[in-house]
Order: C-alpha cells, then sequence, then structure tokens
C-alpha cells in the first residue's frame, strides 16, 4: 500500500510539473524516479524513455506504465497512470468549465483569435524538427508525402494510413537497421 | 451511451497516437470531422493552446478536454481513461518480453515506416490549423475577391510571431499569451 502510494505521488508531482511534454519532462523523471526513490537507473529511464517513443500512447504515459509495472506489475503501472494524469484531469476540466462561460464573451473570442495563429507557428516548429529527423532518404520521404497527400487531397481515414505505412515500413527497410536510400 | 462511444474513439486514438503527442492531432481531426456534434476543428485548434499552457502531456490535455467538450466532467474523465488503455494493455504485454521487443526487426522497421508517415499527418494537420488560423475562406466564397481569402491580421501576427520563435527560445506559453493579447488589442 505504501508503494502504491508513493508510486502515485511521484508521477503526480510529474504530472503536475511536466510543462512542453516530451523531452522536457525528462529532468523531473529523473528527478522522481532516480534520485528520489531509486526505483530506475539513469540509463534505465533513457531505455524506457526511448521505449515510449514507439508504443502508442503518449510518451509520458507510456514510461509511467513500464516503470510503474517494473516497481509493482499491474496495479503498479494502473496507479503510476492515474498519479500522472490526475493534474491534467483538474487543471484542464477547471479551465474548460471557466472557458464555457466565458466563450461568448468578444474579448475571449479577440483572444483565440490570436491563439489559434500562435498554434500554427507552434506546429510549424515541431513539424520542422520530425521532419529533420525522420524523413532521410527517398522512402521516407516518399511516406511522408504519401502520407500527406492521402489524408489533404482523399482525406483517408488516418489510422489505415499508419497501418498502411507500418507494413510497408516492414517490408522495405532493410533488415539489418540502416536505412534505404 | 455516448460515453461507450468516447470511450471506444478515444481508445482508438490512444491506439494510434504513435511518435509523440502531435500524433494525436490528425486523429482528432478525423474526430471532429466525424461527430461534428462533439465538436468542431476550430475547438481543436484551441484545445492545443490550452493543452500546450498547461502541464501534462499534451495529449493526455486534449483527450480531457474534446471529452469534456462532448459529454461533460464524465465525458473528460471517459476520453482519458480510453485513451491510456491501449498504452497499458500493451505495455503490460511487452514488459514481459521487453528484451524481444526491443531488439525485433519487425517492430524497429514497422516504425522506420510510421515515423515519416505520422510527420506527414501532422504536416497535414499544420496545415488545416493554418486555414482555420490565418484565412478566410468563408467570406471569399461570398465575395470571390481573393484578397478577402486573407486575414491581414492574423497574417502579420504570424510574421511576427516567426521572427520571436526563431530569435528567442521561450517557453511555448509565452508566445501563446503574447498572441492573446495581440488578439485582443488588435480585435482580430
Amino acid at each position: 500500500m505504501k508503494t502504491l502510494w508513493l508510486i502515485f505521488s511521484a508521477f503526480f508531482r510529474i504530472g503536475a510539473f511536466a510543462f512542453g511534454g516530451g523531452y522536457a519532462m525528462m529532468p523531473l523523471l529523473e528527478k522522481e524516479l532516480v534520485n528520489n526513490n531509486g526505483w530506475v537507473t539513469k540509463d534505465e529511464l533513457i531505455d524506457y524513455f526511448a521505449l515510449s517513443q514507439i508504443t502508442p500512447g503518449a510518451i509520458a504515459i507510456n514510461t509511467a506504465n513500464f516503470i510503474g509495472y517494473k516497481i509493482k506489475g499491474v496495479i503498479g503501472s494502473i496507479t503510476a497512470t492515474l498519479g500522472m494524469v490526475m493534474p491534467s484531469l483538474i487543471i484542464i476540466m477547471v479551465i474548460a468549465k471557466l472557458l464555457q462561460q466565458f466563450s461568448d464573451m468578444q474579448i475571449v473570442q479577440h483572444a483565440f483569435a490570436g491563439v489559434r495563429v500562435a498554434v500554427v507557428v507552434l506546429i510549424a516548429q515541431t513539424l520542422y524538427f520530425l521532419i529533420k529527423t525522420s524523413i532521410k532518404g527517398k522512402l521516407s520521404s516518399g511516406l511522408f508525402f504519401g502520407a500527406f497527400l492521402l489524408i489533404s487531397l482523399w482525406d483517408i481515414n488516418p489510422v489505415y494510413i499508419i497501418i498502411l505505412s507500418a507494413v510497408i515500413g516492414y517490408f522495405r527497410f532493410p533488415r539489418q537497421g540502416g536505412q534505404t536510400k | 451511451m455516448i460515453l461507450a462511444l468516447l470511450y471506444y474513439e478515444f481508445f482508438k486514438i490512444g491506439l494510434f497516437t504513435i511518435g509523440g503527442g502531435l500524433a494525436a492531432l490528425p486523429l482528432l481531426y478525423n474526430l471532429a470531422e466525424k461527430y461534428p456534434a462533439w465538436f468542431d476543428s476550430t475547438m481543436v485548434t484551441n484545445m492545443i493552446a490550452i493543452s500546450e499552457s498547461t502541464p501534462g502531456p499534451i495529449a493526455i490535455n486534449m483527450a480531457t478536454y474534446a471529452g469534456f467538450q462532448t459529454a461533460g466532467f464524465s465525458g473528460g474523465v471517459i476520453a482519458t481513461i480510453g485513451f491510456v488503455t491501449p498504452s497499458l494493455i500493451i505495455v503490460t504485454l511487452i514488459a514481459r518480453l521487453l528484451q524481444q521487443f526491443r531488439q525485433s526487426s519487425l517492430v524497429e522497421r514497422s516504425f522506420q515506416g510510421i515515423r515519416p508517415a505520422v510527420t506527414g499527418l501532422i504536416a497535414a494537420a499544420g496545415l488545416g490549423v493554418a486555414q482555420i488560423a490565418l484565412l478566410n475562406t468563408e467570406l471569399y466564397t461570398q465575395t470571390g475577391q481573393w484578397l478577402d481569402l486573407l486575414k491581414g491580421k492574423a497574417l502579420l501576427l504570424c510574421l511576427f510571431m516567426v521572427i520571436i520563435t526563431m530569435r528567442f527560445k521561450r517557453h511555448p506559453i509565452f508566445y501563446i499569451a503574447v498572441a492573446a493579447l495581440a488578439g485582443i488589442i488588435f480585435k482580430m
């Protein structure tokens, strides 16, 4: 029981202070999971984090699940996830409720018109990074443009596109790592 | 019944959000198209800003917000639980086989295919957001004047923001706040 409470509170703190998502969370993860509680070594943390990027779902949640599972099996991973999502659930719903009350106000609408422009720029930033790291040759370029066109022009369900890209990747990328040019 | 549907739809989103929270974007826009009564694409775009400004993984924030928009408090909880369920299941399944999983050539090659494709999907979503934020398609279809297609103030703000984000490396919440202020001051 005590362990579960420790897991819950550690991941609650991580969830409450993890701004910026993804890699920005690493120092927090290290502090709570390696330094304070000694549940994983720094190397193990990095490994789990890397693994979390290829398993479905949010990276942070996957990391919480892996480490929670390592500490105390299924109940550990459930507790870790609950801890991590709790701050988000509370904060988001409070904000959402407030916005619902005030969304009709002109000033709020003006603010969001500006905010949506910021979102374009922020997405563009992330996209720039993603393109640099994931497109390295003809096959990956083909997959990039293919996916882009399939969804933009023909509105194909992204789920099918993802499955298709996994199948293509399986058959077309070489067996021993590295990438086809 | 809507809660069961919400759970199912966010389970699917959780299952196919691969490679980072932003991968949920194309799936959320797709959901907005499929269930216009739940939320529309403008709301999704607003949600992104809120999710980037609050702590926690962006995908979780989006799921909670979208669920709340659709069905209030219980919607927010159900959508979030739906989103994290695939992760829980898959991690439990592979935690035992961790070594084999990590060295699996099948997994690695599939993922090499998925990554660029997901980037393409995010690019398309980004273009959609740009259309919502920077263009005025309704006015254009009415008047036919191509100048009406452009939202002047939005485009100027966009240019300004591109410049400052390249120059300064601050947290997204800073830029969102600046943009919100600009929106109010210039009555965008």
